[in-house]
């Protein structure tokens, strides 16, 4: 269970108050306006954004003071996901051990997580050499390996087309699935919460909204989202 | 973001690489303030100061003028071997100083080509030696520099407005006047007053081409102050007064940097318009008298000196070996240092600003006056010839910083836009992301940094002259005594091994560096 406790992220110019428990295993969209803060909201969680005030609980346990590293958090961010000067093994490495150690073991594993993401073979290359789509593969087959109880998405595929996006998005359930992770998404697409998200989190006008069953919010959508979606 | 939690951790060694440095700057200053009290400037001084900004200027303005047509001709011109001669360009920075001089003394001494030529005309020898002699040799060192500056200026004029150009129809008068005129006046000034503030603070070419009332610089007089007159508080005044003609050159540098205000293109590739006629063989004459003017100097040097390789004087090897070990703990003093600084400055952590400054200083100190003061500060504790080497290790550590500082900020800055938040969100331990992050992501700049490190350290001929005797002497200061004894066909031989020597460790640098990327 994902807690934040009466959250205040601030900055000059920008506030955001969070105060909502997410399920653990859900899958959940954040969703709202650019500029409303959910790239804030991810980067706080994952330890990037220090809370002005406030409290971040993972099964009960406060992390708001843990470094990025050692939150039970993985992130992929909108960019930089790979170091492009090591080789996607090396890079994949790193997922196992902090020191990015490569034994046979390691090796192995590496080995699966790649054959899993339908990057068989490829681990000799630099990210450079990969298409974006394998780029962002490869990035999931990293946290596939890390396995930690808690992925968040910070738009990592709005620069693929759709049908390679859906595609991505078929493998990050597999990957949350697998290691039942509870993941977080935002989006500012509205099919990918509904194709992929059973709840969903609001941002806007400096709130986080508790979250909906995507479907049910969708249905009747609240002034805000109503204002997003540009349905009237 | 309001604030990182990865960057809280406190930046001790960027800290103590900052002190140390404000010391060196700074520091030494102080002390020569306070002994100058001593002593007021003198006529003789103030000839000195006069002396020493009317050959920088002279050496500048030269440099900046006749580089802005071979600039140009490079720019626009392609031929075969541009490449090589514009890598060329960048050489004379890291040629040993001494070595240029001799190179020019090849040709223009004495004994040189060009006086031979006048005396087989039966026309009188004229002497390099004195301000014209100390003016071509800044001009040789730094026309190259300020060539490349204004090349740079010109590269960076986006290729659509030269497309523009075209399509208007622009005569090249037109279109010098609306494009290149205003690139150079925004870079023009930068070019002219980086060769002056280093003409200011230069010492071997006065040292070895000046001297005498007429023609000494304040930093050689510090120099004779010190060395012959034994007068430490003339050579504080001295050094006050060196201190405040850089400091002020460096400031006015600061505030004179702007933009040339031509936005940013699509970086499509248009090649520069090439008028024929008249102006190719122009461009042409302008790029054959540079290039000669830059290696018929050297190619001299090799001839009078490959004689002399049969017969090496004694103790050269000695000095080389000593040379050799200054420039490689120079460099690695240098390199680590600026590699803290840079990697605190790129993180912005508190007080980045001070790490910067700290790194910028040295522009503003010289060799000699960094030396005055630590001879006025340490001539207590130890002799000056049991001082020599230290001190002109950390001298040439404090003045190479900047450079290998300029280097690797800007990577340092994009490594932690970029990979530090990935490290940071895979909990790297430190050795892991020392080893495979930022060491692979800095090689480059950090092998390119430590090759001009040691090579300005090895030719370096400056403070060194404050402390050594006999026993001591770097390979530099060996080649300036053989000089002295006008033994210059050994000059010459031991100056071939000293340029090549110096230009091996910067190639053996830079090719580490090269080589810990790939």
């Amino acid at each position: 269970m994902l807690q934040l406790d009466h959250l205040v992220l601030a900055e000059p110019g920008f506030r955001l108050e969070a105060d909502v428990t997410l399920p653990k295993g859900a899958r959940c969209a954040v969703l709202g306006p650019s500029g409303a803060g959910k790239s804030t909201l991810l980067n706080a969680i994952a330890g990037f954004v220090v809370p002005q005030a406030g409290r971040i609980l993972w099964q009960g346990q406060d992390i708001t003071d843990l470094p990025p590293g050692q939150r039970p958090v993985t992130i992929l961010f909108q960019d930089q996901n790979l170091f492009p000067h090591l080789t996607v093994e090396r890079n994949l490495a790193l997922g196992l051990s902090p020191e990015g150690r490569m034994d046979g073991a390691a090796r192995a594993r590496i080995a699966d997580a790649l054959a899993r993401t339908g990057l068989e073979g490829l681990g000799a290359r630099r990210p450079g050499q990969l298409s974006g789509g394998q780029q962002g593969r490869a990035a999931l087959a990293r946290a596939l390996l890390r396995a930690r109880p808690l992925l968040l998405l910070d738009e990592p595929f709005a620069a693929l087309g759709p049908a390679l996006k859906a595609e991505m998005l078929a493998l990050v359930r597999e990957v949350a699935e697998e290691t039942g992770a509870t993941v977080v998404m935002v989006t500012h697409d509205p099919q990918d919460a509904r194709r992929f998200a059973d709840v969903t989190m609001l941002v806007a006008e400096g709130r986080v909204e508790a979250p909906v069953a995507t479907e049910a919010l969708f249905a009747n959508p609240p002034p805000a989202l109503a204002a997003y979606l540009g349905a009237g | 973001m309001a604030s990182r939690a990865g960057a809280l951790r406190p930046p001790v060694g960027a800290a103590l690489v900052a002190a140390l440095l404000v010391g060196m700057t700074l520091g030494t200053v102080a002390v020569v303030a306070a002994f100058s009290g001593a002593s007021l400037p003198g006529a003789s001084d103030w000839a000195a100061v006069r002396f020493t900004v009317t050959q920088a200027a002279l050496s500048a303005a030269l440099s900046g003028l006749l580089a802005v047509p071979v600039a140009r001709a490079l720019a626009r011109r392609r031929f075969a071997g541009r490449g090589a001669l514009i890598t060329l360009m960048g050489a004379p920075f890291l040629l040993p100083v001494i070595v240029a001089v001799l190179g020019l003394l090849a040709i223009f001494g004495r004994a040189g080509v060009m006086n031979d030529g006048l005396a087989v005309l039966g026309l009188p020898r004229v002497s390099i030696y004195g301000l014209h002699g100390v003016v071509l040799a800044h001009v040789f060192l730094n026309l190259p520099l300020a060539t490349r500056m204004l090349l740079l200026g010109w590269q960076a004029i986006p290729a659509e407005r030269f497309r523009l150009a075209r399509s208007l129809d622009l005569t090249p008068g037109a279109q010098f006047r609306h494009l290149e005129w205003s690139m150079l006046r925004a870079t023009l000034p930068g070019a002219v007053l980086t060769v002056f503030t280093i003409c200011l603070a230069s010492f071997a070419v006065a040292l070895t081409l000046g001297g005498g009332p007429a023609a000494t610089t304040v930093e050689l007089a510090i120099y004779q102050a010190l060395r012959f007159d034994f007068a430490p508080d003339r050579a504080a005044t001295l050094a006050v007064l060196q201190f405040a003609l850089c400091l002020t050159a460096v400031a006015v540098g600061w505030s004179l940097v702007r933009d040339a205000g031509f936005g940013t293109g699509l970086g499509r590739r248009v090649e520069m318009p090439a008028p024929k006629g008249w102006r190719r063989a122009a461009d042409g004459a302008a790029i054959m008298l540079a290039a000669g003017f830059l290696m018929l100097p050297l190619l001299a040097l090799v001839v009078r000196g490959i004689g002399g390789l049969g017969d090496l004087p004694g103790g050269m090897w000695t000095a080389t070996l000593r040379s050799v070990s200054v420039a490689l703990v120079t460099t690695v003093l240098t390199t680590g240092a600026a590699l803290l600084l840079a990697l605190a400055a790129g993180r912005r952590v508190a007080g980045h600003r001070v790490f910067d400054v700290a790194a910028t200083l040295p522009l503003a100190a010289s060799s000699l006056v960094i030396g005055t003061g630590l001879f006025l500060a340490l001539r207590g504790v130890a002799t000056p010839s049991d001082m020599a080497l230290p001190v002109t290790v950390a001298v040439n550590a404090t003045l190479a910083l900047p450079y290998s500082y300029r280097l690797l900020l800007p990577e340092a800055r994009a490594l932690h836009q970029g990979q530090d938040r990935l490290a940071q969100a895979l909990g790297m331990t430190r050795w892991a992301r020392f080893r495979l992050v930022t060491l692979p992501c800095l090689a480059r700049p950090l092998g390119f940094g430590a090759g001009i490190t040691a090579a300005l350290s090895m030719g370096d001929l400056g403070v060194i002259t404050l402390f050594a005797a006999e026993n001591n002497a770097t390979l530099p200061l060996f080649i300036h005594g053989l000089m002295g004894s006008y033994r210059m066909e050994a000059a010459a031989a031991a100056s071939l091994i000293l340029m090549g020597t110096s230009f091996a460790l910067f190639a053996l640098f830079d090719r580490i560096g090269r080589h810990v990327a790939a």
